[in-house]
């Protein structure tokens, strides 16, 4: 094919309002919860129970971005688990590491 | 992109094993960028792990918000550590530089996406100003991280009295200004070796993004993408544009708020 044809056969389509309405409300959502995790900071005490709801808010966000932003959902079945079956792992690090940190904290205090 | 990279269908006449097919239905560079997104978030997750293994192994601090100190003997609070913003010296003002910081690279990735919309329509123009405003986002976002560290680095007026092994390997007391890696006047010697190596890591991602953008922005502006006759290359770089993003969603939780 050569240069010319190319050109021509790539047509600019029209904006697709309701999908750029959706991106802009995936937006607001996360600017909100952003908004939401800044103003938990100074209202309530220090915690355990502060820092699951801001672990919980932040994997919420990144659920957010990954479908949205980066449309993983939209990709084949196999590549989604590839992507976030290994992730798995991570459970086992910050179990192996908290202990570890816990034990060292231990034994110098 | 979908229409050109699932024309491979599966061959009758090969079977599903014999090749030619494409189960993931995704291009090479795509799946690449997938595969190597991957691999970057289990570094950083490695990286705030191993912050919180050693944040845990220090006592934390217990006292009053109002009375607080920095230590090298308790690990400090951060949002009492991250408190300054430009312009305005000597004001209290918790977390609230971070949180813009937060809300300006939230929006860039906004204005990527809006980007890669653009490219599905291969419509040049919008493409190409939705990139302007990424790479503005992101050029902002590296100038405040700038601002944070020089802040960091040269610490507060007072600095603060702390008893530390030296770098000459001498036991002394004095008054400790800023950051370094030997010590630091807002905690252990850690907690400043962390904010270097975590928000520096990803910062330097985020230098290479904008490097990228202007990459797509410039091919997209010259019809690099309209000969080749598809706007991949913008989803790609898109890809990792998000996942800088998706990286300061979890430092702002680990490192600042929590």
């Amino acid at each position: 094919m050569s240069l010319q044809e190319n050109k021509s056969a790539l047509e600019v389509l029209p904006r697709d309002e309701a999908k750029i309405k959706k991106i802009w409300k995936t937006a607001f959502i996360l600017l909100a919860i952003t908004a939401v995790e800044f103003l938990l900071a100074f209202t309530m005490d220090r915690g355990l129970f502060l820092y699951f709801i801001f672990i919980a808010l932040t994997i919420w966000k990144a659920k957010y971005i990954m479908m949205e932003f980066m449309h993983l959902g939209e990709e084949a079945k196999p590549l989604f688990y590839s992507i976030i079956v290994p992730l798995i792992f991570l459970v086992w690090l910050v179990i192996a590491l908290v202990k570890e940190g816990t034990e060292i904290f231990i034994m110098r205090w | 992109m979908s229409t050109t990279a699932t024309a491979v269908g599966v061959s009758s006449k090969r079977g599903i094993w014999g090749g030619g097919n494409e189960p993931l239905k995704a291009s090479y560079g795509k799946l690449m960028m997938w595969f190597f997104l991957l691999s970057d978030i289990f570094t950083f997750a490695a990286f705030l792990i191993t912050y919180a293994a050693i944040r845990v192994s220090y006592p934390a601090y217990t006292g009053s918000a109002d009375n607080f100190v920095g230590s090298n003997e308790y690990w400090p609070i951060p949002e009492l550590v991250f408190e300054a913003i430009p312009f305005v010296h000597g004001l209290h003002a918790p977390l609230v530089f971070v949180g813009i910081m937060t809300f300006i690279l939230i929006l860039s990735s906004v204005t990527m996406v809006l980007a890669v919309e653009a490219g599905h329509r291969n419509d040049r123009n919008d493409v190409v100003k939705w990139m302007l405003w990424t790479i503005l986002g992101g050029a902002t976002f590296l100038s405040c991280q700038a601002w944070e560290w020089g802040h960091f680095i040269h610490g507060t007026d007072s600095g603060t009295v702390l008893t530390y092994v030296n770098s000459l390997n001498q036991l002394v007391t004095e008054t400790v200004f800023g950051a370094n890696m030997y010590v630091n006047e807002y905690g252990p010697a850690p907690f400043a070796q962390l904010f270097f190596f975590i928000t520096g890591f990803h910062g330097f991602h985020v230098t290479l993004g904008v490097a990228l953008l202007f990459m797509v922005f410039y091919q997209a502006a010259v019809g690099t993408y309209e000969e080749r006759g598809h706007y991949e290359m913008v989803e790609k770089i898109g890809l990792y544009w998000h996942f800088v993003d998706l990286v300061w969603v979890f430092v702002f939780t680990f490192f600042y708020l929590i």
